[in-house]
């Protein structure tokens, strides 16, 4: 059975698809980079968070890294711009930008 | 020790499955398939086999739940005829494409209308492209033969695709006739065990089955199928061969039966080959230069050897219990000449429509079938294409 | 046996015509035939005239179509005798078997002048005497081996204790009853 998701891309070859186009992996949509879809873009300012998390669990992209308890910066690869989290912030701590960056 | 013993098509194929205890069996009932899950719930009931048996609510639901336990990693069966496979369609193709090894019992019935449950190869032949393996039986023997075969066919891992056991409603399912069986052991060692590689269930290894693939991907995958049909021819002439060994019975894609010298050629699948044996019989006893072919495995279609095995024939009639409304020919007689047309061979090929709804078809229809094959002359009598025993 | 005999059952659905064929292909199976006993499906209606068929052979059995030319015919319900041509294609060196209290006489006139054998059973009264019951299938069955002479009576007498015994396993009581039905039955068709 063809398992092998790497060679999966642009420019893969019958040869080299998975078996029923089955993906024997998990976590793999990390390897999916939908941060190229935002046209809006959240910006962190960490020093109106509180580290309440309220923005965490409402990520749909689980694009907020949580590190020791704390919030960090924006995984942009995968975040969409869709702007859940800066709406339930309670301290702006969270700016919407028009554009990718 | 061959057990001798007298089933109906119906009970050889549920005693078959009996001795492969497969884990899962969805279905719903449906003429003339209906004995099978009849048969194999009591099993069920009785203790002789630990299947979990799920009635389900309709056909559709029937593949889906196949599809479902055969993902979870169940090897897996069902079965069904005419509206019942047409209801399964759909769920066909998310079987073959997510490459799951299910073995369907097919009773061979007519589609409606006007609806008949009597036996016609409409249902089989309307499924043909749906990415399944197509095996077609003669009587009970080769159905209990067939169904024991599928498992080891569609689970090679240069295969991975369902299976489809066909046989002639009522004409082979409803028919008590000798039959040979195997040994419980000898089946059970035979089919083995079922290990799936990868499965939903395995928490080891989580894993997607059936995602959705972009236009980027959907044509490299439908070729990825292709390649597992045309392996699967391989694997079902080894299968063959073994169970050969512990049967002493031999299969191959199709029969030949006195072809060798022949110049006019049946060429047939399922339980009227029988009356073209022996209409066959009679007129070598003639000296008559005429033969028989059945076709065994529809799919994947054995082109390059029909066209060997058929290379010195003057004429065919390549015979159809169904209908495709081509205007031309049956689909099984269209994927002959286009076989032939391949190895540049131009015998002359009649198209005969036979017995669908249950017609009844008998050696002397055969033998008037042999007459009009040697008169030749087809140009002259219209279309090459014909139908067999209809008022007219 | 020698060669090929083909038997055409006509009975009425839920007679038991078609049981009674399979059970003829059972007991020939159990003297080493090659069997076939199959019915001709139309809309299963309970009355509706139906037929089944039996193939017995010393060679393997190809053929699966219908039965046009049969060695024997028998007839499970007279009443079909005005409606349906039992004796098409039946061979004049074989027989018609009727279930009827009637005398072949006053049936032949029904056959639509079949030339050959007119053999009768009155398997309501066999059936009453044996069973206290109206099954038609025991008699015929024997009425079947009797005339057609495809098995020896005592060997087939051995065959359906056995069968029986298998069949109703549990109800022991019906074993006695059919076997006399069987027994009575070869004494008690005529021509």
């Amino acid at each position: 059975m063809k398992t092998d998701i790497n060679k999966l891309g642009l420019d893969v070859k019958w040869q080299d698809m998975t078996t029923g186009t089955s993906v024997v992996h998990s976590g793999s949509s990390a390897q999916f980079n939908t941060g190229d879809w935002r046209v809006d873009t959240p910006h962190f300012l960490e020093d109106q968070c509180k580290q309440c998390l309220l923005c965490v669990p409402v990520c749909p992209d689980s694009s907020i890294p949580v590190v020791d308890g704390k919030r960090v910066d924006f995984d942009y690869d995968h975040c969409k711009g869709c702007g859940i989290c800066a709406k339930v912030c309670p301290f702006g701590a969270i700016e919407m930008r028009k554009g990718a960056k | 020790m061959a057990i001798r013993e007298r089933l109906s098509g119906n009970e050889a194929v549920s005693v078959a499955i009996r001795q492969i205890n497969p884990d899962v069996m969805p279905a719903f009932p449906i003429t003339p398939s209906t004995e099978i899950p009849q048969y194999v719930s009591s099993y069920v009931a009785d203790g002789l086999i630990d299947t979990e048996f799920v009635p389900v609510e309709s056909e559709h639901s029937a593949m889906s739940a196949a599809v479902g336990a055969c993902a979870a990693g169940a090897r897996t069966v069902t079965a069904t005829s005419s509206a019942g496979l047409a209801l399964m369609w759909e769920v066909l193709h998310i079987a073959s494409s997510d490459r799951l090894p299910i073995a369907l019992a097919l009773v061979n019935r007519a589609l409606s209308g006007p609806i008949n449950i009597n036996a016609d190869h409409s249902d089989g032949m309307g499924a043909r492209d749906c990415g399944w393996i197509q095996l077609y039986a003669e009587d009970n023997q080769e159905a209990y033969d067939n169904m024991v075969m599928a498992y080891r066919i569609a689970e090679h891992p240069d295969v991975l695709l369902p299976v489809m056991v066909c046989q002639d409603g009522f004409i082979t399912s409803h028919a008590v006739q000798n039959i040979y069986l195997l040994e419980n052991e000898a089946v059970k060692s035979f089919v083995g065990e079922y290990k799936p590689e990868n499965y939903l269930l395995n928490a080891e290894r989580p894993m997607a089955v059936g995602p959705y693939a972009v236009t980027n991907y959907y044509m490299e995958a439908r070729r990825a199928m292709a390649e597992a049909m045309k392996n699967s021819a391989g694997v079902i002439q080894a299968v063959a061969k073994e169970y050969e060994g512990i049967s002493g019975r031999s299969y191959g894609y199709f029969e030949e039966y006195m072809t060798k010298d022949a110049d006019h050629v049946i060429v047939i699948m399922g339980s009227a080959t029988g009356a073209a044996k022996d209409a066959c019989d009679k007129l070598r006893a003639e000296g008559k230069k005429v033969g028989v072919l059945k076709i065994r495995v529809f799919r994947p279609f054995p082109a390059k050897e029909l066209a060997e095995a058929l290379k010195n024939v003057k004429t065919i009639a390549a015979m159809d219990r169904a209908e495709s409304f081509s205007g031309n020919s049956g689909p099984m007689a269209a994927e002959l000449k286009a076989a032939l047309f391949d190895a540049k061979q131009y015998p002359d090929i009649v198209s005969m429509v036979y017995g669908l709804g249950g017609r009844d078809i008998t050696v002397e229809d055969m033998e008037s079938i042999y007459a009009d094959l040697e008169a030749g002359n087809f140009e002259s009598k219209g279309l090459p294409y014909r139908y067999i025993n209809v008022r007219e | 046996m020698k060669g090929l005999t083909e038997i055409r059952w006509h009975g009425r659905g839920g007679q038991g015509a078609k049981t009674a064929a399979l059970l003829l292909a059972d007991v020939a199976f159990s003297m080493g035939a090659e069997v076939q006993g199959f019915p001709e499906y139309g809309p299963e209606r309970m009355g509706a005239p139906i037929t089944a068929y039996n193939r017995i052979s010393d060679e393997p059995i190809r053929v699966h179509s219908n039965i046009y030319e049969p060695d024997y015919v028998v007839v499970v319900d007279e009443t079909l005798l005005e409606d349906i041509d039992v004796t098409a294609g039946l061979s004049k060196d074989g027989a018609v078997i009727v279930n009827t209290a009637k005398d072949a006489e006053e049936i032949k006139p029904l056959l639509k002048g079949y030339e050959g054998r007119v053999c009768t059973i009155d398997a309501r009264k066999v059936s009453m005497e044996a069973l206290g019951m109206y099954f038609p299938n025991s008699p015929m069955l024997a009425a079947v081996i009797k005339v057609s002479g495809i098995m020896p009576e005592e060997k087939f007498m051995e065959e359906m204790q056995s069968s029986y015994e298998h069949k109703f396993a549990s109800k022991p009581e019906v074993i006695k009853g059919n076997m006399k039905a069987l027994e009575l039955a070869l004494v008690e068709v005529k021509g």
